[in-house]
């Protein structure tokens, strides 16, 4: 008994992680239909800036709390900034064009980017752990896990949670579902969709670089962070159909217990068993376990 | 009129005998030695191994063409000839490494080309070296497939493979009698780490025969976060876990398994550790048992050679010098060997490169870490001496200090000439001479 609760925590603080970096992922999907190859990158962004955050509060001998709040908060701050910038300085100029076209754009950004981190930050390895020690250790299931890690899973739920009321119980909600849905039916309603693009597009970089922060004091943070990232966070979107709340959730938690069950039974088979998901999904269900209705155009 | 014409045909008769004479003088002044350095820059490497290889280059070589290494190299340079680096970063995979050698051969007209640390590059670059018959030294890579599946003239490994770190660290275990009835291992999923893991395995089951293997993992390479492993790793309660993780993963592996009492339930034996002792200081659990692929840094014995590099670097670096430094430090010095050899054979000239590939054939020279011996694949693989140890966190130096040192032969841990290394130590690591 305790070797499947061993396995289900495991998976979801895995799941919990890997929730919210995909969430952000699929949001910008959902809405603006770009394959944002740059997610990883924001994902390592918001390492970056959490863990000179926080090791500038240590340094002044502040708590570790205090250092917690604060790499929450410049993250937030300054990766909203960020996202506006690119989405109104460079994205918006190649709307309306191939797909392609921008999936390109945003692998030139992940490109940039990883320069950018890597002039800013360097190539050593950089961590902050004092937030990692905030909660103490927790003994469960036999094992000592570290209260950090099972915060994450009640953080993950709660900006889920949040994410999913405000896009269908919220009038910011509707205004945004009804731009993924006909967008030139909400431009004559007078929605303005470019501050929609630019807000959700905001907002997934938001996110991206609030799973970097969270992770960051418990990882080294290095070059080839976010590549890693991508190639997990797009497994989950496709395995849950892309564009979905809902799809980001059980792709996540699938993904997460399937890694923690095969470390546990099978380690050999560990990176093939989310491939054997996808592929799985994508037999039956070739959009994703969520796919999104969308109305019919007449 | 035939005034100006005798005075030219005497200046051109004194400008071509000049010349002549220039062209027959030994080595010295006039010539340079353009050296090819190949080590990561970027990437995940870089800050591990690449750039304190890139430091390492960069103050020998300064030191040499300065003339200031201490004997047996107080000569200026490579037998007089000032040392010209071009180095080049190794991230960016195989392919690339293998265009840019070629690049470095034939664009930027270097002698010799040295470095290399990823077994993946060194398996890709040495068949090239080999095709355009240009001499190359491999300064690290831990595989021993590279002169174990293959034969090569042109090619030289300075360092010797991963099979040292492995039949080393189970001697040392043995020699402390740690209990090892049990073993679980973590290693990354591509050739390092598999080499590494069947190299232990196997030592393991000769040295401790009742030892029984549990919970055996491969995550992937720049896994990042080992929370599931180390509950895996934690459940299992083996006496040992043994990992030959490195770089970023070595540092976020020990930093999650510390506060999850990994280390207080299983003796923790890594086999290449030494570089991250200064970034992870007080969060490496003391008493962890570590290697440094060779007799360095902290574990390096006292010599003029390793005071030079030890004090030098760190003056120059402001950290003190850790494996990759070590590695290319003997390398760059085996290459001063060899070509002064060479030089000595051929009246002082600059040698060509079959005369430096027969001077380094079959080399030993002393380094900073002990006596390198091109004793394996016919002249062309290094062995040398390892040293093990016990962590131990000063906090009144704010660093790890290391504890219980001990010291193996070369010729103990590495495998005898002509015999395969997993071969060698399924049969009982025959021939092993360790006193």
């Amino acid at each position: 008994m305790n070797f499947f609760l061993t396995i289900i925590l495991d998976g979801l603080i895995q799941a919990s992680w890997l929730f919210i970096v995909a969430l952000g992922l699929t949001l910008v999907f959902g809405v603006l239909k770009i394959l944002n190859i740059a997610h990883g990158s924001f994902y390592a962004l918001g390492a970056y800036i959490a863990a000179t955050v926080v090791t500038m509060v240590a340094a002044r001998s502040l708590p570790p709390s205090v250092g917690f709040v604060a790499m929450l908060l410049s993250v937030a701050l300054i990766a909203s900034a960020v996202g506006l910038l690119l989405e109104r300085g460079l994205l918006k100029m190649f709307y309306g064009r191939d797909e392609v076209v921008l999936l390109l754009v945003t692998y030139a950004v992940f490109l940039i980017l990883e320069d950018v981190t890597k002039l800013i930050w360097g190539v050593n390895p950089i961590y902050a752990t004092q937030p990692y020690e905030l909660f103490g250790n927790i003994e469960f299931a036999g094992l000592y896990y570290v209260g950090y890690d099972l915060v994450l899973i009640p953080i993950s739920a709660v900006i889920g949670f949040a994410i999913w009321f405000g896009l269908n119980r919220t009038v910011i909600g509707k205004i945004v579902l009804a731009v993924i849905h006909n967008e030139e039916m909400s431009v004559s309603m007078g929605v303005r969709v470019n501050r929609v693009y630019a807000i959700a597009f905001a907002f997934g970089v938001l996110l991206a670089a609030l799973a970097g922060a969270l992770t960051a004091p418990k990882i080294s943070m290095q070059p080839g962070l976010s590549s890693d990232v991508i190639i997990l966070s797009f497994a989950i979107v496709v395995i849950g159909g892309l564009g979905s709340v809902e799809g980001a959730a059980v792709g996540a938690i699938l993904v997460g217990l399937a890694r923690a069950a095969s470390v546990h039974l099978m380690p050999q088979a560990e990176l093939f068993m989310i491939y054997l998901i996808m592929a799985a999904v994508l037999m039956f269900r070739p959009e994703g376990l969520f796919k999104r209705e969308m109305a019919r155009r007449i | 009129m035939d005034h100006f014409r005798r005075t030219n045909r005497a200046l051109i008769v004194a400008s071509v005998a000049a010349m002549s004479l220039l062209m027959a003088t030994p080595a010295s002044a006039q010539d340079t030695f353009k050296l090819g350095i190949v080590t990561f820059l970027s990437g995940p490497a870089a800050d591990s191994f690449g750039v304190p290889a890139r430091n390492g280059a960069q103050f020998v070589i300064d030191q040499l063409n300065k003339g200031s290494v201490p004997s047996p190299y107080e000569k200026v340079g490579f037998g007089g000839m000032k040392v010209e680096p071009v180095i080049i970063d190794e991230n960016g995979g195989a392919t690339k490494q293998v265009q840019e050698l070629r690049n470095l051969y034939q664009r930027d007209n270097v002698d010799v080309v040295l470095g290399y640390i990823s077994s993946g590059d060194c398996l890709a670059v040495a068949p090239i070296a080999e095709e355009l018959k240009k001499m190359l030294v491999l300064m690290d890579c831990g595989t021993p497939r590279i002169f174990e599946e293959a034969k090569y003239n042109y090619v030289f490994r300075t360092a010797a493979h991963a099979t040292m770190d492995n039949v080393g660290l189970v001697r040392y275990m043995k020699a402390k009698n740690i209990k090892m009835d049990t073993l679980s291992a973590i290693n990354q999923d591509y050739a390092w780490g598999q080499d590494s893991r069947a190299d232990f395995v196997a030592a393991a089951q000769q040295l401790y025969p009742n030892v029984k293997v549990q919970t055996d993992l491969l995550p992937k390479f720049g896994a990042g976060q080992y929370g599931t492993e180390i509950s895996a790793l934690v459940g299992a309660g083996s006496d040992v876990v043994y990992s030959s993780l490195w770089g970023g993963d070595l540092q976020a592996f020990v930093l999650q398994s510390a506060p999850r009492g990994l280390p207080k339930r299983s003796q923790l034996v890594f086999s290449a550790a030494d570089h991250v002792l200064p970034p992870l200081g007080d969060k490496m659990p003391d008493g962890t048992i570590i290697g440094a692929r060779g007799s360095y840094g902290l574990m390096s014995q006292k010599s003029p050679l390793n005071d030079w590099l030890f004090k030098g670097y760190e003056a120059t670096n402001g950290v003190y010098p850790v494996q990759a430094a070590y590695r290319i430090t003997q390398s760059i010095l085996g290459l001063k060997a060899a070509v002064e050899k060479a030089m000595s054979k051929n009246g002082g000239k600059k040698p060509s490169t079959d005369e430096m590939v027969a001077a380094m054939t079959g080399l030993e020279w002393p380094s900073p870490g002990g006596l390198i011996q091109m004793k394996l694949a016919d002249g062309h693989q290094a062995i040398q001496p390892i040293a093990f140890s016990r962590t131990k966190y000063n906090p009144d130096l704010k660093r790890v200090d290391l504890i219980d040192i001990q010291y193996f032969a070369a010729e103990c841990v590495n495998p005898p000439p002509g015999v395969k290394s997993i071969e060698w130590i399924k049969g009982g690591m025959q021939g092993a001479k360790c006193n």
